[in-house]
């Protein structure tokens, strides 16, 4: 039986494996039961800032704590980390200040909360933003080291976790996980699904369905979105020549875009983004989610499909 | 007509019941905001807001707006109480494609005037529709219910500092002062001291009164809409979960369902047969 884990849980798994390193500091914008800050919180109450209810506050409180030498992690859901993106923008990654921001319960795929706690746009607008790393892993054990890894990072960072559970990939392979490479889940030589996140298990489904029509896909977990692994992107579209990508975020400016920017410029190659199409979420859960948004398994078969259809 | 108080108390006993089926049912949502709002929400649809289930649309119709959007299901209770929607809609109170979307949305349900789920936004919102009234030489009242936990954030404090630069008497706040927030308490999240001289200093008018007390509700109702002159505030002081005891002032119920036994426990101190 697979594991299934949330990647939420690794984040607060992560921030207590930091705890020994003193100039950590946590802050809080009352979603720690919901993003697991809480077990820092429980564990280090004077290491922990609560900012009530008040997401802007909380990003510039760490802007100052890491200009005076802590190495702040704050966290609140994904889609009010945008609340507070210009202070984001003006205040940390301009300054370039190593401020860690964590956004939980990212994507469609958060469910019945409905569309205003469904940030399709996350990664999308922190990668604009010059310094800043954008992480979005697709297991607790993946986010759990990858947190740990921004401790060394001298620069500010984006990790979207995700609500739910989903398949546990990495027990027992901690040291496959670094920031800015990219993880070959599964080869294939037809036709490679770049992925992140929770759409990760969807695209190893997707594959396997390929499989039985003889179709070899790779599956590529591309869980740090910026700086994008192109080494990995191009090697893949050498030995693949038919790319696709899929992302539980709109079509526009994530996981899938930053591919099409680098394949554009660089080695063109068929590629089919699979991605929430440019409209709003609604109330359903989880599953039924990527199905309404046509992103689950079936979606990126066919997308890898017409990938392969459009290679000269 | 005006509803009685005995009518109004059992208008609020009906949505309450239908608060925690929503949220038994879904397995999911906010029981303990919605049960400290509900009668001040009873209290305001029954007698007070003026508007026309049969034409939610209506231009001159005053507007409410549940800034705590995620205190749905006592909207959606009372919507339904209203023949807003039908008490069928309840049933699809988070699910795929249903009226009752986890947070009130005006897209999706009729008599919902702002899609609401971000917290801090609907007193800005409000102040808008209240412009709005002003420049259309409308009579028609603006009402914004906030959440205690709400008021931290700091935009609020930005439409309550503009609303009294353009001195809109037409604005009226209902703050739902139930003590806690999402994790916890407020005193441990984040003190805010003396909320009724906050208001104040900002320039509002302000009545205290216990928001579980139709009588003082229907006094605190009657000051806001009294009120032309001034933005006004009610600061009612409720108890999160109201009406079912292992809810009432228990943090867990912010955003927690019931399970099976505890649904049953619900529904009989609530007064319902479950059949
Ligand atoms: C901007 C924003 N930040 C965080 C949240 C998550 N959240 C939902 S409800 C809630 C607590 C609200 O407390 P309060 O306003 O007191 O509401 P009530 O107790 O009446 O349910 C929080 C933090 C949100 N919806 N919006």
């Amino acid at each position: 039986m697979t594991r299934m884990a949330a990647t939420r849980d690794g984040y607060g798994q992560a921030l207590l494996d930091m705890a020994s390193n003193e100039k950590v500091v946590v802050l809080e914008a009352d979603l720690g039961k919901s993003t697991k800050s809480l077990h820092f919180r429980k564990a280090y109450p004077e290491r922990t800032v609560s900012c009530g209810i008040g997401e802007q506050n909380m990003m510039l409180t760490a802007a100052g704590l890491a200009a005076s030498g802590y190495i702040p992690f704050a966290s609140t859901f994904a889609i009010f980390t945008e609340r507070a993106f210009e202070q984001m923008r003006n205040g940390i990654a301009r300054p370039n200040l190593p401020v860690h921001l964590c956004g939980s319960h990212g994507g469609t795929h958060t469910g019945t909360d409905g569309s205003s706690a469904q940030s399709i746009e996350d990664l999308a607008i922190f990668r604009t933003l010059p310094n800043v790393v954008v992480l979005h892993p697709c297991d607790d054990v993946s986010t759990r080291v990858l947190t740990n890894q921004l401790i060394e990072l001298n620069q500010p960072s984006y990790t979207r976790t995700a609500r739910n559970k989903t398949p546990v990939f990495y027990d027992g392979r901690e040291n496959e996980v670094t920031i800015g490479k990219g993880v070959v889940l599964n080869t294939g030589s037809d036709v490679a699904i770049i992925a992140c996140g929770v759409m990760v298990s969807e695209a190893m489904k997707a594959a396997e369905s390929l499989a039985t029509k003889g179709i070899n896909a790779a599956v590529v977990d591309m869980h740090t979105i910026k700086p994008l692994d192109t080494e990995l992107i191009d090697k893949l579209a050498r030995d693949c020549g038919a790319l696709v990508t899929a992302e539980d975020h709109n079509i526009i400016g994530g996981l899938g875009g930053s591919v099409a920017e680098f394949l554009s410029s660089n080695i063109p190659t068929p590629l089919e983004r699979v991605g929430v199409k440019d409209r709003f979420g609604e109330s359903g859960q989880a599953a039924e989610m990527l199905d309404l948004m046509e992103i689950s398994a079936p979606f990126i078969a066919l997308a890898a499909e017409r990938a392969i259809n459009r290679k000269q | 007509m005006t509803m009685s108080i005995d009518e109004l108390e059992e208008l609020a006993r009906r949505c309450r019941v239908e608060i925690v089926k929503m949220v038994y049912r879904a397995q999911a949502g906010h029981p303990g905001g919605s049960l400290s709002e509900i009668d001040l929400l009873c209290a305001l649809y029954g007698n007070y807001l003026r508007v026309k289930p049969d034409d939610p649309e209506w231009d001159d119709r005053d507007r409410f707006i549940l800034s705590k959007g995620h205190a749905s299901p006592g909207m959606y209770a009372i919507l339904a109480e209203m023949n807003f929607i039908s008490s069928q809609d309840l049933e699809s109170y988070r699910v795929l494609g249903g009226v009752c979307q986890g947070h009130v949305d005006s897209k999706w349900c009729p008599g919902v005037d702002f899609s609401a789920g971000s917290l801090g936004m609907g007193l800005s919102f409000g102040m808008g529709c209240a412009v709005a009234g002003r420049l259309s030489n409308s009579n028609r009242n603006v009402f914004v219910m906030l959440g205690d936990g709400e008021i931290q954030e700091g935009s609020v404090w930005e439409a309550a500092m503009a609303a009294k630069h353009h001195e809109l008497g037409n604005l009226k706040v209902i703050l739902d002062c139930n003590r806690i927030q999402n994790d916890d308490f407020c005193e441990t999240q984040m003190r805010m001291f003396d909320i009724p001289a906050k208001w104040r200093s900002f320039g509002w008018d302000v009545k205290e009164i216990d928001g579980h007390n139709m009588e003082q509700i229907t006094e605190g109702l009657d000051f806001l809409v009294q009120n032309k002159a001034n933005p006004s505030v009610l600061i009612a002081h409720t108890i999160k979960g109201k009406g079912v005891s292992y809810m009432e002032d228990n943090p867990a119920f912010h955003g927690a369902a019931p399970n099976d036994e505890q649904y049953s426990v619900a529904m009989s101190e609530l007064g319902e047969v479950v059949s």
